[in-house]
């Protein structure tokens, strides 16, 4: 422990890291973890937060048995985190009254794992607490003087398990499947324990009808679409009552009216996506959004064609501006913000990932800066996610164009020799000011768009 | 040593012009798996160390000159593995006329069909693992785009390894006149040898000592169907030739890690089948659970224990590979796995057959060669046959190609007329791994079990590397160092490290064993920083004694450093042979040997 704890390192070791041995010297408790109850009579002993990603424990030994005295600072238990081996020690004196998870089991943080009393007669009392908690571990425990406990609820029930949609009308319980044989590659199994999908209701897509791991992803996938139309099917709105624009309302209705003295005129364009798609696939694990792909694809295409980048403003004169901002629309809390990526042609695609989840995190706790949301230079506005397959944007003023992009959807093709082919497809309509952008300027950019999207390797650089 | 080396004193003449000096030969690189396995005597050689180099350099020079008595030869080794190289290799440099027989290609397992070309695979997953971990490397500030490789040229490079350290060995004993005769060797009678194609041993020879180092090849059980494609053993595998999408590895000894450390870096998913309840179950059990958390739980393998594959069945007319599993205690069956491959990693089994033990009245234990603690082989009454030793797996006390060389160096002391013993307690093993995981001496289950017999107390400490500033700065901060000791009077009894580097960490710690240094001792030598070795500068600078005061009431064991090692020695030597015995036909890695089979390098 001595060496563990060397001073110079010290600093650097996260608790997780501490390896413990049983027996250490006093002076070193103040850095173990004390996970126990002190208001109540009968105190429960927690599980305990080993580390900062540490969501469940598993109870490797309990040192203690039931009944045994313990005094304040004793281990109690020995807990595997998802790093290492700890022991978890108790706070207080008194004896171990019930253990509520044995050894070789799991719980989640913060979940009670045994029961502490301070005199020997509490012991029976305890025990019966204790077997409320295994009979029913979701109910909150009997209220008796432990009053203090409404503090801090129970464990939460762990989540049912996602039923999968699949073919099979109602995936029967494992259980029910006694002998039957599941068929899955080790990776499946651990995304399918990790994603909470039942192996049973998923058929495989590998060899010999093998659950490969993309069959668990499709299938975690397709999960929370079955549950979202229920909260879906009535928006809470207070029905037949006039409102008042909000602020953001307010200005979003001020912008498009002003749109309205801004002549426009729309050329539509379809992609074939099955590249971008594979790359996204590819590279979504490292956080890449497809709105950075599309802002990043744009951005490197109005490099080309600057015009398209350009704005009028007093229609009189317009200016190709200096730098290419990807403003994308999103909707947040009712109103419409259009967050800017900034220079969106020179930063990679990563910075500009992450980039992009910091201003919608801002634009969700409304702390975005003007700046944010009003140097946008060319707009997106991108509905493919609800699966609409085209529609048509307002230009916001003050910029050249604005782009509306649709789902990318299975589509029957001709191909270029003569056959039919299936082929992901996006289609694109781009609004653009007919007073600087003419019909050949948007379509040629939109050619160099459609080269880039067909063709994505440059994206990632 | 005086006598064989006035034999040789009219040789200098001669040696110049034949062969190369001493100091070429070892700026040839041909240390390649060794390990010099002086460390008792070291004392000793020290003394006469300058001398005895002087006339070495003229003795080494030429391949001896055959002592008294009318033999062809002084020393004639079977098997030029790494036991027998480095066995040749030392008794030319004591003036002895070496004769090496080799049926197969030089070499042996290490070099051809274990730890070499292995490394080479290693070091390929080693990187791609690198490469694939977005978040070390984004934390490094390193943006890669997805990497990739091209299986042929991998196994190319393990292939190239291969051969380009077999060519090394094979110069190395040329250039000092080793003769390598070419031929199965059969021993047909005392001091005696014929060799040539197998069943058909036409040469005959004389030679005053024998040592057998024919080593071992891979074990597989009965009912596993070997095809070579879809089931195969670690000789197939090092080819490379197919990188199967769901691969399952019998055995999860250093074998299996290994491997799986392979596969998974280059896209396989990996299940394990484990005889045993544990995974790893040569491994100290701390290290062992530590490893599964490194090596195992985040990767793509998942593992079945306590189970036989009681039959395999190789993949054909488009159905997978059939592994039946059955309950290693019960025998009942519990499941069949269907996948693309399956690799048989259960541990290695002597190559003792068609040697001729019978004309010298030796019976093999379960193929392996009885020997006694100077690698003199016994024969079925328990008497020493004089002349004749046997080094390596092929006696199984180590299944380790350092441990081979080493009882080979010590076998050629033995007859140059110097006493020695191997102390087997002071050899390192290694799993290759990423993270690495090394050990040397006993685990803590075997120190406990050790110091509750003999009656003394043991201490355990441990170190981190998420403590020490190196492994930090590399961002690998996974591992720990473990030092098992005596408190009363310091004696390192083993130490497991699990953490980067930690096959190159060990040697601190085995040296230490080797030479008898105790923890008070160790512990002020200084360690540059910032560096891992400072990991064991920690452990050992952690590990307290009983206070002076407190020992002098005790009864202090007196310690002269051999004695007690040889008594562990004694003592692990029983614990196999009884193991040995009680072996399940199926899982022939026991606990130790388990680890250190042909483990490497």
């Amino acid at each position: 422990m001595a060496g563990l704890l060397h001073l110079q390192s010290a600093a650097l070791l996260s608790p997780a890291s501490l390896l413990r041995r049983r027996g250490v010297a006093p002076g070193q408790g103040g850095r173990r973890r004390r996970a126990c109850r002190v208001e109540a009579k009968i105190r429960e002993i927690f599980m305990p937060a080993l580390s900062s990603t540490m969501t469940e424990g598993k109870i490797v030994s309990w040192t203690a048995a039931e009944g045994d005295r313990l005094a304040k600072g004793d281990p109690v238990v020995v807990v595997e985190s998802d790093k290492a081996d700890m022991d978890v020690e108790t706070f207080h004196d008194g004896f171990l009254a019930a253990v509520l998870v044995p050894a070789g089991e799991s719980a989640p943080v913060g979940s009670a794992i045994a029961l502490l009393v301070e005199s020997e007669e509490e012991i029976p009392a305890a025990q019966s607490k204790a077997a409320s908690f295994s009979s029913s571990s979701s109910a909150p425990p009997p209220p008796q003087e432990t009053a203090a406990q409404a503090a801090t609820p129970p464990p939460p029930p762990p989540p049912p398990p996602v039923p999968v949609a699949v073919s099979a009308p109602a995936p029967p319980s494992p259980a029910t499947h006694g002998g039957a044989r599941v068929v899955a590659s080790p990776y499946a199994r651990k995304l399918a324990k990790d994603l909470k999908v039942d192996l049973f209701a998923i058929t495989g897509s590998g060899p010999g009808g093998r659950i490969v791991a993309k069959d668990v992803e499709a299938a975690a996938a397709a999960a929370p679409k079955k549950t979202t139309p229920v909260p879906a099917a009535r928006p809470n709105v207070p029905l037949g009552s006039t409102m008042p624009f909000t602020t953001i309302q307010g200005a979003v209705s001020k912008n498009m009216v002003e749109s309205l003295t801004v002549p426009t005129f729309r050329v539509g364009y379809t992609f074939t996506t099955d590249a971008l798609d594979a790359l996204y696939k590819k590279i979504k694990g490292k956080g890449v959004t497809m709105t950075a792909l599309l802002a990043k694809a744009a951005a490197m295409a109005l490099v080309q064609h600057p015009v398209v980048n350009s704005s009028c403003r007093d229609g009189k004169s317009f200016t190709y501006n200096s730098s290419i901002n990807i403003a994308v629309a999103v909707v947040i809390d009712g109103g419409l913000i259009t967050p800017v990526l900034p220079d969106a042609d020179k930063i990679d695609i990563y910075s500009l990932s992450r980039k992009w989840k910091e201003l919608v995190d801002k634009a969700r706790a409304k702390q975005l800066q003007p700046h944010e949301y009003n140097s946008g230079t060319f707009t997106i506005s991108n509905l493919g996610m609800f699966g609409v397959d085209r529609f048509d944007a307002i230009l916001p003023p003050g910029t050249g164009a604005i782009m509306a992009v649709g789902a990318s959807q299975l589509t029957l093709v001709g191909t270029k020799d003569g056959r039919i082919g299936i082929k992901n497809q996006m289609q694109v309509n781009v609004t653009a000011d007919h007073r600087v952008i003419y019909g050949a300027d948007l379509a040629a950019f939109l050619q160099t768009l459609s080269k880039i999207i067909e063709d994505p390797k440059n994206l990632t650089f | 040593m005086n006598t064989a080396a006035a034999a040789s004193v009219s040789a200098p003449a001669v040696a110049s012009a034949r062969g190369p000096t001493r100091s070429a030969r070892r700026a040839g690189g041909i240390r390649v798996c060794g390990l010099r396995g002086d460390a008792l005597e070291c004392r000793s050689l020290r003394i006469s160390q300058a001398a005895v180099r002087r006339a070495v350099v003229a003795r080494a020079a030429e391949n001896g000159v055959a002592g008294s008595g009318g033999f062809d030869y002084d020393l004639v080794i079977i098997g030029a593995g790494v036991g027998g190289h480095g066995a040749a290799l030392h008794a030319v440099e004591e003036g002895l006329k070496t004769a090496i027989i080799e049926g197969d290609i030089v070499g042996g397992t290490c070099v051809n069909r274990g730890c070499v070309p292995s490394k080479a695979l290693l070091a390929v997953s080693g990187r791609m693992r690198e490469l694939h971990d977005d978040h070390h490397m984004k934390s490094l500030g390193l943006q890669v785009s997805s990497p990739g490789y091209d299986r042929q040229a991998v196994a190319d490079h393990a292939n190239n390894l291969a051969s380009k350290i077999r060519s090394n060995l094979t110069n190395s004993m040329k250039a000092l006149g080793v003769d390598i005769l070419t031929g199965f060797g059969t021993i047909v009678g005392k001091q005696k040898v014929r060799y040539g194609k197998v069943g058909f041993p036409d040469k005959e020879i004389t030679a005053r000592n024998i040592i057998i180092a024919t080593g071992s090849v891979p074990f597989v059980p009965k009912g596993i169907e070997v095809d070579g494609k879809t089931v195969f053993t670690s000789d197939h595998a090092l080819k490379l030739e197919s990188v199967p999408d769901w691969i399952a590895i019998v055995g999860s000894g250093y074998i299996g890690l290994e491997f799986s450390d392979v596969y998974t870096a280059l896209g396989s998913e990996v299940t394990f089948v484990e005889a045993l309840d544990q995974l790893m179950p040569g491994f100290d059990p701390e290290i062992a659970k530590l490893a599964q958390r490194v090596l195992i739980n985040p990767r793509k393998i998942d593992y079945h224990t306590g189970v036989f594959a009681s039959k395999i069945t190789p993949a054909k007319d488009g159905k997978p590979v059939l592994i039946e599993l059955i309950d290693a205690k019960t025998k009942d069956h519990k499941e069949t796995l269907e996948v693309d491959a399956a690799l048989i990693a259960t541990g290695r089994a002597p190559f003792t057959k068609g040697l001729g033990l019978e004309n010298i009245n030796v019976v093999t234990q379960r193929g392996f060669i009885p020997v006694d603690e100077r690698m003199q082989v016994m024969d079925a009454d328990g008497n020493v046959v004089p002349n004749l030793y046997c080094i390596g797996d092929a006696n199984g006390k180590l299944m380790l190609a350092h441990a081979a060389s080493a009882q080979g160096i010590s076998v050629v002391e033995q007859i140059s007329g110097r006493d020695h013993i191997l102390n087997h307690l002071s050899i390192p093993a290694a799993c290759f791994t990423h993270p690495e995981i090394s050990m040397v001496g006993l685990t803590e289950p075997q120190a406990r079990e050790k110091a509750g017999k003999e009656g003394f107390e043991i201490s355990v400490v441990k170190t981190s590397f998420k403590a020490n500033t190196k492994a930090l700065a590399e961002n690998e901060g996974d591992g720990i160092a473990k030092l098992i000791y005596r408190p009363d009077t310091g004696e390192i009894l083993g130490v497991h490290i699990l953490g980067l580097h930690a096959a190159d960490l060990i040697h601190e710690a085995s040296n230490a064993i080797a030479l008898g240094t105790r923890v008070q001792d160790i512990k002020y030598a200084v360690h540059a920083h910032p560096t891992l070795s400072e990991v064991l500068d920690e452990l050992f600078k952690a590990a307290k004694l009983q206070p002076r005061e407190e020992l002098k009431h005790k009864p202090k064991p007196s310690r002269p450093p051999p004695q007690p090692l040889l008594k562990v020695l004694t003592f692990i030597t029983s614990l196999l042979s009884t193991q040995k015995q009680n072996r399940q036909p199926y899982f022939t890695e026991e606990p130790l040997t388990n680890l250190r089979k042909g483990s490497s390098h």
